[in-house]
């Protein structure tokens, strides 16, 4: 296993290497979410993201999808320093990447199929049978063939992730990222979800990032594990290594120990960013 | 030393606040006017959405309150103009008042009640479902994509709306004209045209293209600053309700002054 604190070694540009971190720090207001984190993904790789609530993990996906503004260090996407560019360039890098989102973040005001068209309709100049035929192939692939004049209130939850994820998938991106796939779902409905992410990744070679805190569907899909514990990376590893690891907060993780209870605010914000707190007046 | 300071960072909120609503008006503008020669869409078929919900749906109430405004008007006037003898100066004062100002103001004061609100609790519900965060990583811009043709629907709206309720007001006070004060419809609307200058429907006409503008702004920064959770959307329609009326009736005073001391005498 690659130790947490040594930062990678390849170079951002190399050709095979998809997304490289580099002592990213993302601070909200004062408070410093993440410390300066430093990891790399392959092309086609599918890299779990793990961690507790409040551990960064969120944040630090957002800064990747270029929704948070980093405080400090270098986001290199495909080898071009996505923190760095102009809004145009990361626009036009933009559509080589997707998001789906926690809560679907489908438009509610729009059919399931205009969703999906959404980003075709904006972004190229195709002719709107080919959007309407590329919106039925989208849909099929995530399993929601038939469901396009649906609006996303009609749908059940998993259905909802579905359908995001064929908007998401919409402009064929070379880099996905997924933020808290299977939460609020059902264990058959999770394991549904988990397959279809690895359905994507085999079939398309998709660059995955994936953030969660549900053990099982991690184990099922990652080629690559990180730990993230108070916006520091205690591990990163594949999910064998994790398993065998003996890093104490890898080893409460994996093994559900809960925390010692938070008795103040105060704790409870220390625990959250792993700051030591100002002294009290 | 603690009010001086509260003073001082109040007006330094509120100067920040008007930034972010000239902000937003100029990168609407930008979006309506200059990206579409970049190769960047205008999405017109969203204007036009905008412009019924703004515009013709608005038709129905700004009719009726116009009406009614018109026959207060009427009433207020002539409870003066009685004593003087002179009530064939009603259709004057209506006219003058109903299109210099009580038009435009009523319209704007509706149109926030309907639109106004109606952008904030959008875009703040859209902001609380992460639908903003969506549209960025799709490569589009909220302003672009949302305010934008909420701006461009507005600006053509509202002279039209205005234009409508000016109407209106004077079919309101034309109805007590007629009813109570002796003169024939064919009168009401002679004596209507001969008091009105084209500067009163001008100037009436401008303060409601600034008053959509503010009503849009303010909407859509509302919407767009909410923040998490439900209840916050709440609090943005309502903040985006009472800063509206606040603003456009500051606007209201700053024209009407201008109007005022730019008038040949």
């Amino acid at each position: 296993m690659i130790p947490a604190s040594s930062a990678p070694t390849k170079n951002p540009a190399s050709s095979n290497i998809a997304i490289s971190v580099r002592n990213l720090r993302v601070n909200y207001g004062e408070r410093e979410i993440l410390h300066g984190i430093s990891f790399d993904v392959s092309r086609g790789e599918t890299l779990v993201i793990l961690g507790g609530s409040g551990s960064g993990k969120s944040t630090l996906l957002r800064a990747l999808a270029g929704l948070e503004q980093p405080s400090g260090g270098e986001i290199w996407i495909q080898g071009r320093n996505f923190v760095a560019m102009s809004e145009r360039e990361r626009d036009e890098l933009r559509t080589k990447m997707a998001m789906s989102f926690q809560s679907g973040a489908l438009f509610g005001s729009m059919t399931v199929g205009e969703n999906v068209a959404l980003p075709l309709r904006e972004n190229t100049a195709l002719d709107p049978s080919t959007i309407e035929i590329m919106v039925r192939l989208k849909l099929d692939q995530v399993g929601l063939a038939g469901f396009e004049s649906y609006v996303p209130a009609q749908l059940s939850g998993g259905m909802k992730k579905r359908a995001a994820i064929a908007r998401a998938l919409a402009m064929d991106p070379e880099i996905l990222f997924f933020d808290e796939p299977s939460a609020g779902l059902d264990p058959i409905i999770a394991a549904g979800i988990d397959e279809l992410i690895l359905k994507l990744k085999n079939a398309f070679q998709i660059t995955i990032l994936v953030v969660t805190h549900e053990l099982a569907s991690a184990f099922s899909i990652a080629d690559r594990m990180i730990l993230i514990d108070k916006g520091n990376i205690v591990a990163n590893g594949t999910p064998e290594e994790l398993r065998a690891s003996h890093h104490p907060r890898v080893r409460q993780f994996l093994d559900r120990v809960p925390e010692p209870e938070i008795s103040d605010e105060i704790d409870y914000l220390q625990m959250l960013t792993g700051e030591t707190p100002p002294a009290r007046h | 030393m603690a009010f001086t300071r509260a003073i001082g960072e109040s007006t330094i909120d509120g100067l920040a606040y008007l930034g972010n609503l000239a902000g937003l008006t100029a990168g609407s503008a930008r979006a309506v006017f200059i990206e579409p020669f970049r190769g960047r869409k205008l999405r017109l078929s969203r204007a036009v959405h905008q412009a019924m919900a703004i515009g013709v749906e608005a038709i129905p109430i700004v009719s009726l309150i116009s009406f009614f405004v018109g026959t207060i008007l009427a009433l207020q006037g002539a409870y003066q103009l009685r004593k003087l003898g002179a009530m064939q100066l009603v259709a004057d004062a209506v006219a003058i008042i109903v299109t210099r100002e009580l038009g435009p103001l009523m319209t704007a004061i509706i149109v926030i009640g309907r639109s106004g609100s109606a952008f904030a609790a959008e875009i703040g519900t859209m902001k609380v479902n992460e639908e903003l965060d969506a549209l960025e990583t799709m490569a589009l811009d909220p302003v672009h994509f949302l305010v934008a043709p909420k701006f461009l629907a507005m600006a053509l709206m509202m002279p039209c709306l205005t234009t409508w309720a000016d109407f209106m007001g004077v079919c309101g006070g034309g109805a007590f004209g007629v009813f109570f004060a002796g003169f024939t419809w064919g009168s009401y609307f002679r004596a209507t045209l001969h008091a009105l200058m084209l500067r009163d429907i001008v100037t009436g006409l401008i303060k409601s293209v600034l008053f959509g503008f503010v009503i849009t702004a303010v909407g859509c920064q509302e919407g767009l600053s909410t923040k998490l959770g439900p209840e916050e959307v709440g609090r943005a329609t309502t903040s985006a309700v009472v800063k509206s009326i606040f603003l456009v009736i500051a606007v209201d005073l700053v024209f009407t002054a201008l109007f005022y001391f730019t008038a040949p005498q």
